[in-house]
């Protein structure tokens, strides 16, 4: 298991739990109450740093090297019944950006979202989860082809931005944004959003359009990392932590500021530390939105996706 | 053996008999570097002999698109709210009041209407003097409100894009103006009226990611930087240097996002003919 700093604490009575255990194998003696009580001990810290997380430890959560990505989330959600489809019809299958029918208890769903690595070789191959402009293009082909079969839409939002690479600009990176953004005002079905991690700017927003945008707990959404936002406020990288709190990122922030309708609560510790719990929340999300969505006329439905972003702003008049 | 020997070191002039030598008489431009008188240079709309198309603000813009130079601003009062009580080294609120008062400006935007050759249009126009054109909320309901207005009045719209991209101050309610802005071109677009994107020197960052690139037709000044992410990212990100001419509009437009450039001489005429050709 891999501890971020202020996990640390856990990490002493994970070990002695361990070594319980082994204990309890070995000599064959009964040692669940000292389990028990270290299981106690466990949750009482977890509660303990849950409660006095800042926002950079959130930050820190949402790249936890356990946490489970996208491609996670789908295969236990649809119970491996998930057809990825690939390629954007143009220049090439963008690997860091996944999509597919899956089939969530009896109904079909479309699911888009950005695909991280879980090791080196696959970080590489995923490219850290930062699409070109064909992973746009690509998640917006899927989408009409949701749209064709009125087939509702889950976007599953993890990544650190947009690849600001030399070949990404070359085949318009800002265009391909551009035209998911306006695009997806104008489909037809019902579009639910999840942030499960990182929600990092444009690269984020570009599959963020939808009638329902929720956050976990422990993901952040903004227009900026805070380690950039910090290299370009601050002229360092010292000032992540004091960035982090600047930029109201956290799910609770970005509910309070009325820019997101649902925060979907994570298992103590955060979503690594029980993915399937995990699933199962975000499953019960995503079938009662579908449930509601459904409900809506086609009309009324596209009226308030617009509605809600519009309202988004704050002026003196 | 030296002829002249210099008797006393240094400057020695007193600052009060230095030569005034007055501010803006000359324009030197940063491409040629050419001298030129700067007379001459604004008879030129700052465009100098090479082709080097200096930036200038909105008001610029609309004295050489506008018929007598006549137009009517809308939304003059609109301004920013600090709704996060963002403070880096300067509170929000402090660096907003300080670059109202220098510029004059009330925010990166100015919205007006008036008339190109008879032809009526609505103009959003970026000013990039206020905090880099950075687009926060009043940016985005500045469009909007544009937006409605060209709805109720069946009028053609554009924006001039000049922008370093989203306002971090505002976080992710900048990053929503990018949604907003793209939901209100979809109900122009529903209404069937023109929308036209010209972009200028420089448009990056969530602005060439919205807005920018949606338009009914995309142009450009020439030599304008146009991209999403900035050159230093892009170096940065491939760590070799970038090829001469990247990311500006000749590149842009080579590779498919413009469908024009129009040097700032023929800008009006252009603009005047594009719309015609929408109405007739």
């Amino acid at each position: 298991m891999n501890l971020l700093d202020f996990e640390e604490p856990i990490g002493v009575l994970l070990e002695q739990l361990q070594k319980v255990e082994q204990v309890e194998k070995e000599s064959n003696v009964d040692m669940s109450k000292a389990k028990e009580d270290l299981q106690v001990q466990i949750d009482n810290k977890r509660k303990e740093i849950a409660e006095g997380l800042t926002p950079w430890q959130r930050v820190q959560l949402s790249r936890h090297p356990d946490r489970p990505y996208t491609l996670s989330y789908i295969e236990a959600i649809t119970k491996g019944s998930f057809i990825e489809l690939h390629g954007d019809r143009g220049v090439k299958d963008d690997k860091a950006m996944i999509g597919g029918f899956g089939n969530v208890d009896g109904k079909t769903v479309m699911f888009i979202g950005q695909q991280k690595g879980v090791n080196t070789k696959m970080r590489q191959f995923r490219n850290f989860g930062m699409a070109n402009p064909e992973g746009y293009r690509k998640a917006l082909r899927l989408m009409r082809l949701a749209e064709k079969f009125n087939k509702p839409i889950v976007t599953l939002i993890d990544t650190p931005g947009a690849f600001p690479g030399l070949e990404a600009e070359e085949r318009g990176q800002g265009e391909a944004i551009a035209r998911n953004l306006f695009e997806m005002f104008r489909i037809k079905v019902p579009i639910i959003c999840i942030v499960i991690g990182e929600g990092a700017s444009g690269g984020a927003l570009g599959i963020g359009i939808g009638d329902n945008i929720a956050m976990l707990e422990n993901s952040w959404y903004s227009v900026i990392s805070p380690e950039n936002c910090s290299t370009i406020l601050w002229r360092s990288w010292e000032y992540k932590q004091t960035a982090a709190e600047a930029l109201k990122l956290t799910s609770s922030d970005m509910k309070k500021n009325g820019l997101i309708d649902t925060i979907i609560k994570e298992p103590l510790g955060g979503a690594h530390v029980c993915p399937k719990k995990t699933f199962t929340s975000v499953k019960t999300h995503i079938k009662k939105q579908i449930k509601l969505l459904s409900n809506i006329e086609t009309d009324e439905l596209l009226n308030n996706r617009i509605a809600k972003f519009e309202k988004i702003g704050v002026f003196n008049e | 053996m030296k002829w002249f020997n210099r008797l006393k070191k240094g400057i020695n002039t007193d600052t009060k008999d230095k030569k005034e030598i007055t501010e803006g008489l000359w324009f030197k431009c940063p491409s040629c570097k050419q001298v030129i008188a700067m007379d001459d240079h604004e008879a030129n709309l700052h465009v100098c002999e090479c082709g080097y198309h200096e930036r200038i603000n909105s008001k610029q813009y609309f004295e050489i698109l506008f018929d007598n130079n006549e137009y009517k601003e809308l939304n003059t009062k609109i301004t920013s709210g600090d709704p996060l009580e963002f403070t880096d080294t300067k509170k929000y609120t402090d660096r907003l009041e300080s670059v109202m008062k220098k510029t004059g400006l009330k925010d990166a935007i100015t919205t007006v209407v008036g008339e190109i050759n008879g032809n009526k249009i609505v103009i959003a126009s970026m000013n990039f003097e206020f905090i880099g054109g950075s687009m926060g909320s009043v940016v985005g309901e500045k469009i909007a409100k544009s937006i409605d207005y060209c709805i109720k009045h069946k009028l053609p719209f554009m924006i001039i894009s000049k922008s370093g991209g989203a306002r971090m101050m505002e976080a992710a309610i900048s990053l929503m103006q990018m949604a907003k802005t793209s939901a209100k071109l979809s109900q122009l677009a529903d209404a069937k009226l023109p929308y036209l994107s010209f972009l200028t020197d420089p448009t990056t960052g969530g602005v060439t990611a919205s807005f920018a690139m949606l338009g009914d037709v995309n142009f450009a000044e020439p030599g304008a930087l146009i991209g999403f992410a900035g050159p230093r990212v892009v170096k940065e990100t491939i760590g070799k240097d970038l090829p001469e001419g990247f990311q500006r509009s000749e590149f842009v437009l080579e590779h498919g996002f413009l469908d024009y450039i129009t040097p700032r001489k023929e800008l009006k005429e252009k603009i005047a003919l594009q719309l015609e050709m929408f109405k007739n």
